[in-house]
This record gives C-alpha cells, sequence and structure tokens, in this order.
C-alpha cells in the first residue's frame, strides 16, 4: 500500500495538521452543538418579548433581567432554589464523606467492586421511576411513615413536619421530603468524585501523620480532608448544579412553590417567553461560576 | 540498662504468611541498629510493628520498658522517615517539619522556629517556604528526616531512606545520617537491603530471613563470623563451602564460609606454603572492579571467588579456562551452623 504509506510519512512529518485533523471534529461538536447553542440560548436573555405581540424583539435590552430581578416571586423561587441546593450539597457530602473514603482506603477488593456496584446501581434504573417511587415512599400512608411508626418515631415525623416552611401535611408534600429525593438522586454523583479523590491520597501521608503524634480527627482535618477537596469540589458542582436546574423532582415531590427548572420549563412552554426562561437558566450558570471561584480561592484546587 | 526497643517472641501473621515468625529483640538507646535482609524477609514488618502502624499477632513490643503493644502510633514515642518520604504536598517544608508540634498545640511562631532550627539541621533552612514538589529527591529526603526529627524523639525509625537516591547521594547521605546520630545520641532503627549500608553505618546488625532473624551481631562480627551460610553469602558475599569439597578440604562434613579477599590465586604448579589448604580450578570469569577484581573459579560442583587488590595481581590475567590453584590459611575458614 505505497499510498498509505505515502499519506502517513506526509502525516508523520506534520504533527499540528495530524492533531488538528483528529481534534476537529470532536472540537466542532463541542464547539457548535455544546458551547453553540448555549450561547445561543444566552443571547435570548438579552432580548425581550413584546407585551402586545407575545413575539420576541431581536434587540439588546435587559428589560428581562429588570423582570427577573424585580419580581419578588421571582426572587423567592432563586432562594428556595439555591437554599434546597446548598442543603443537599452538604447533606450530600456529609453521607458521602465516610462511605468514599471506607471505599478508597479500608475496602478488600471484592467489597469495592461491591460498593461501587452498590452506588451506581440506583443510576441505572429509570429517573422518573425512581422519583415517583419515593413519592408513594414519602406518601402519607407510605413504608416511610410506617416504618418511623414501627420504631415509635411518629412523633419526631410529625415534629418535623410541623416545623413552618420545611414541614407540609405529609412528607411527600414537604420540602423536607423534597430534600430527602433529591440527596438520595444526586448521592451517587458526589460520592464517586469523592472516592477518586480520597484514593489518590498515599496512605503513608496518613501513617506519617499519625506518627507525628496527630490524632484520627487531626488526621482527618489537616491531611485527608484537605487533599480531597478537589473531589470534594468536584461531587458538589454535580450536586450543587443538578439541584438548581432540576424540575421534575419539585413538580412531583414536595410543597407547591416554584423552583427554577421548572420556571424555565414553564417559560419556555407554557408562557411562550424565551427571554425569561434563558435569563433564568442564566442564574445557575452564575451561581456556579461565582461557588467555584470561591472553592478556587478557598485553596480547594491546591491540591490538584 | 533497660533497652530502647525490646520485642518478645513477636509473630505476624497474614492469612497463613508468617511476616514474622517469633522474632525477639533488644535495641540499645543511642544505638544505631540496622535490620538487613532481602525483600520480603520482615525487616520492614518488625519496623512497623515498633512504629505502631501495625500489631502483632503474638508477643509484645516495648519501648524503654513500657508494653506499646496496641498502642496507636500517635501515642508512641518514635518517628518515622518514609521510603516515599510521604510529604504533605499541601504544605510548604516548614510547615511540614512544623506539622509535629502543631499537631501537639505548638503555637505558631514557636513551632516555625523549632522548624527551622531541625531544618538548620539538615542543612535545607534556605528552602523553608518551597513546596514539596519544587525538590529534588535529596532534598526531600533531608525534609523528611527533619520533619521527623522535630519532635525530639528518643527512637527514629528509617524505612529504606535512601533507597530512591543515586549512589554518589546515597554515599553522602550515609555519611550524614550517621554524624547526626552520633550528635543527637538518640537510637536509629534502619532498615535496609544494601549490606554495604548496614555494615558502614550500624553499630548493630540484624539479619532477615524469611520472617527470621539468622544473626544479630556487629558489622565486623558478622563479616568476619557469620553464623550461617545465609549471612555469609548475603553479608560478606562469602565463598560457601560443603559437601565433597568440604570433605576433601577438611575431612569433616561441615559447613565452611572462606572470604573472597582470604584466597591467594597461584599457577597450578606453583608450590603451596606447608599449612594452606588448597585446590585446583578453572578459571571462568574476571570481573574488573578497579583497585580489585574478582576471580570466578570453578572447583569441583562449586564456583569459588577471590579477590585480588590490582597492584598485586600478576601483570598477565590468564586466559579463560586456565588451570589455578586456590590457596587459603586454615584459619581462614570459618564453620557455619548447619540449616
Amino acid at each position: 500500500m505505497p499510498a498509505l504509506r505515502a499519506a502517513a510519512a506526509f502525516l508523520h512529518g506534520r504533527r499540528g495538521f495530524y492533531l488538528a485533523l483528529l481534534l476537529l471534529p470532536p472540537l466542532l461538536w463541542l464547539g457548535i452543538i455544546y458551547l453553540g447553542s448555549l450561547f445561543a440560548l444566552l443571547a435570548q436573555s438579552f432580548y425581550a418579548i413584546d407585551e402586545f405581540t407575545a413575539r420576541i424583539v431581536p434587540e439588546f435590552t435587559l428589560a428581562t433581567y429588570r423582570q427577573l430581578f424585580s419580581q419578588p416571586a421571582n426572587l423567592d423561587i432563586i432562594l428556595r432554589t439555591v437554599a434546597m441546593a446548598v442543603a443537599v450539597t452538604a447533606a450530600a457530602a456529609v453521607i458521602a464523606f465516610p462511605v468514599a473514603n471506607y471505599m478508597a482506603r479500608y475496602a478488600t477488593p471484592r467489597m469495592k467492586a461491591l460498593f461501587y456496584v452498590g452506588v451506581m446501581l440506583p443510576m441505572w434504573t429509570s429517573y422518573l421511576v425512581k422519583v415517583y417511587a419515593w413519592r408513594l415512599v414519602l406518601a402519607k400512608q407510605g413504608i416511610f411513615s410506617w416504618f418511623l411508626d414501627v420504631f415509635g418515631l411518629t412523633p419526631v415525623l410529625d415534629g418535623a413536619l410541623a416545623t413552618p416552611v420545611i414541614g407540609g401535611p405529609s412528607l411527600a408534600s414537604s420540602y423536607i421530603g423534597m430534600f430527602i429525593v433529591f440527596v438520595y438522586m444526586w448521592l451517587p454523583f458526589m460520592i464517586l468524585p469523592l472516592a477518586a479523590a480520597l484514593e489518590r491520597v498515599p496512605g503513608s501521608l496518613v501513617q506519617a501523620s499519625a506518627d507525628l503524634g496527630a490524632r484520627p480527627g487531626q488526621t482527618f482535618r489537616h491531611v485527608v480532608l484537605p487533599l480531597a477537596l478537589p473531589g470534594l469540589a468536584a461531587g458538589s458542582i454535580f450536586t450543587f448544579s443538578l439541584t438548581l436546574g432540576d424540575y421534575i423532582i419539585p413538580s412531583v415531590v414536595g410543597a407547591p412553590g416554584y423552583f427554577i427548572g421548572m420556571m424555565v420549563y414553564q417559560q419556555q412552554g407554557t408562557a411562550g417567553n424565551l427571554p425569561l426562561a434563558a435569563a433564568f437558566s442564566v442564574v445557575p450558570i452564575v451561581l456556579i461560576a461565582v461557588y467555584l471561584a470561591l472553592a478556587r480561592r478557598m485553596g480547594a484546587f491546591d491540591a490538584l | 540498662m533497660t533497652p530502647a526497643i525490646e520485642l518478645a517472641g513477636v509473630s505476624r501473621l497474614f492469612g497463613a504468611v508468617r511476616a514474622l515468625d517469633d522474632v525477639s529483640l533488644a535495641i540499645a538507646g543511642g544505638e544505631f541498629f540496622a535490620l538487613l535482609g532481602p525483600s520480603g524477609s520482615g525487616k520492614t514488618t518488625c519496623l512497623r510493628l515498633i512504629a505502631g502502624f501495625d500489631q502483632p499477632t503474638t508477643g509484645r513490643v516495648m519501648l524503654h520498658g513500657e508494653d506499646v503493644t496496641g498502642v496507636p502510633p500517635f501515642q508512641r514515642s518514635v518517628n518515622t522517615v518514609f521510603q516515599d518520604y510521604a510529604l504533605f504536598p499541601h504544605m510548604s517544608v516548614v510547615e511540614n517539619v512544623a506539622y509535629g508540634p502543631m499537631v501537639r498545640g505548638v503555637g505558631a511562631d514557636e513551632r516555625r522556629r523549632l522548624a527551622l532550627e531541625v531544618l538548620e539541621l539538615v542543612q535545607l533552612a534556605a528552602l523553608a517556604d518551597r513546596a514539596p514538589s519544587q525538590l529534588s529527591g535529596g532534598q526531600k529526603q533531608r525534609v523528611a528526616l527533619a520533619r521527623a526529627l522535630v519532635n525530639r524523639p528518643q527512637v527514629l525509625l528509617l524505612d529504606e531512606p535512601l533507597g530512591a537516591l543515586d549512589l554518589r547521594l546515597r554515599e553522602e547521605m550515609q555519611i550524614e545520617l550517621k554524624a547526626i546520630q552520633q550528635r543527637l545520641g538518640i537510637t536509629f532503627v534502619y532498615v535496609t537491603h544494601d549490606q554495604g549500608e548496614a555494615l558502614s553505618m550500624a553499630d548493630r546488625v540484624a539479619v532477615f530471613r524469611d520472617g527470621r532473624i539468622e544473626q544479630v551481631d556487629t558489622p565486623r562480627e558478622l563479616y568476619v563470623r557469620p553464623r550461617t551460610a545465609f549471612v555469609a553469602r548475603f553479608v560478606g558475599s562469602a565463598n560457601v563451602i560443603e559437601g565433597a569439597l568440604a570433605r576433601r578440604l577438611t575431612g569433616s562434613d561441615r559447613v565452611f564460609a572462606i572470604r573472597p579477599e582470604m584466597i591467594e590465586v597461584r599457577g597450578s604448579d606453583e608450590p603451596v606454603p606447608g599449612g594452606m589448604l588448597s585446590c585446583e580450578g578453572t578459571l571462568e570469569e574476571v570481573h574488573y572492579h578497579g583497585a580489585t577484581s574478582r576471580w570466578h573459579v570453578r572447583v569441583g560442583e562449586a564456583v569459588l571467588t577471590a579477590v585480588r587488590a590490582e597492584a598485586a595481581a600478576a601483570a598477565v590475567i590468564p586466559a579463560h579456562g586456565a588451570r589455578l590453584r586456590l590457596a587459603w590459611a586454615r584459619e581462614s575458614l570459618v564453620p557455619l551452623e548447619e540449616r
């Protein structure tokens, strides 16, 4: 095959061209399909809708943003969503850390494989099925309240549901229930990067810390946690952004208050206000950018 | 005097594998003690039991007469220099060294002063604010040493600390480690598989094999009077004479060691002075080492090695396959224990 050999020789002599040839298709895909459509969406937020004709006027204006931030109801939605995302992220981190630490540091290879499958198994099922299943689990006569009743914990549940704002008539129709479902749903996205980060911390560092006189708590605070921060940051970006953008869980489980995702869904669908939907979807992007900047300033990526 | 470290009948089993098998050992305060052996011989396990990273299956570990079996590492007055240095990557050099005082609650200024003092000792104070990733292997080694010394431990454990360094640096660090040990007067327990390192630095050496201690002695005794064939071969690269050859030369069934430098090489027809043992063989190989050369000579089943000083060597090295006579004084044969 002299032609093929000549082509190979041609490419070998021109590394840059060869690289461009390889990278062009994925870059085009990423650039046009991913980022292009994202920027097209974001550009929409700088247009506004004509109140009378309900048509989008393609001229630059901040009117949509003014509308977004001037209405207290919208601010409520943003605040509610952010509060939920923060709570879910914090809870996921607290639950995931011991699990990930066990997987990375103590589990035998067999046990580790079992844990990885266990963590990922729920993700093999349809997301909608899980959300609807949780609605039944958390219903007034559902398994969850039955289970608590077996242990005589019904008063605790009643007390929690009587709490203003986060309570409600049943778990399935309260923010507590929504929080439980969110944490359940995004927990694997916290465990996996955290376990990966912890696996990269050499065991000798933990031993060195103990050797120098650090109690286990001190070793955790000064060695394990700082070195796991990149994993924690990665995991929290998942849980934070997934909660900020989700519209299915808030519409199936929990109190009737709106979330950003539901607003985007409604504005671009029934209301037909694409600019406002776009403006709403800018909010999570800005929030995550701010979060990343903060995490960076706090040194979350120093160990990378 | 109470030994600084004492192991009493210590065994460590990993499943069915006996990493340590009924080891007893006493190390005196201020001693430079080497644990020498090939990989998998149990020397590192022994060190980990003293540090507290691992616990013995049976037996007791004592530090300064106090039973510390089951006591976690952070409550033991020993510190370790790790083979991979184990420097904290998210801390600067001085923060690494100040870690011990920090977790003990020493204030920021005081612990920085302590850390700089020890960094001075290892000649690294100038690099105090660097990150570990910016250091060379030898510098990391010094930081690891400083970090382990900052707590003023009575016992310092070193796990193949020079293993990752190149030859020249290793020799430099050997001299420096020995000097630091003598200056501070603390007990060093030094794990190595390099017999040269153990012989040149240690006051006493324990030779490990298959989870057991073959011999504990001063370097000189180990070299001059090895007790077993394993020690003779591992420590002094000695020739082991056994079986038919031993019977023919000495008339006994015992096993003997003879060090290469005790063997004279003569022509096959040269006379042998009275009182010397000799045997004839064929030259297989000559390895040139500069000041000396090693001659490998086949005698029947065995290959014996003789070391000749280059200055004393014959101007002409005989061709391979040449017939030679090996001769040595009867007293230089060291009888070994049967194993």
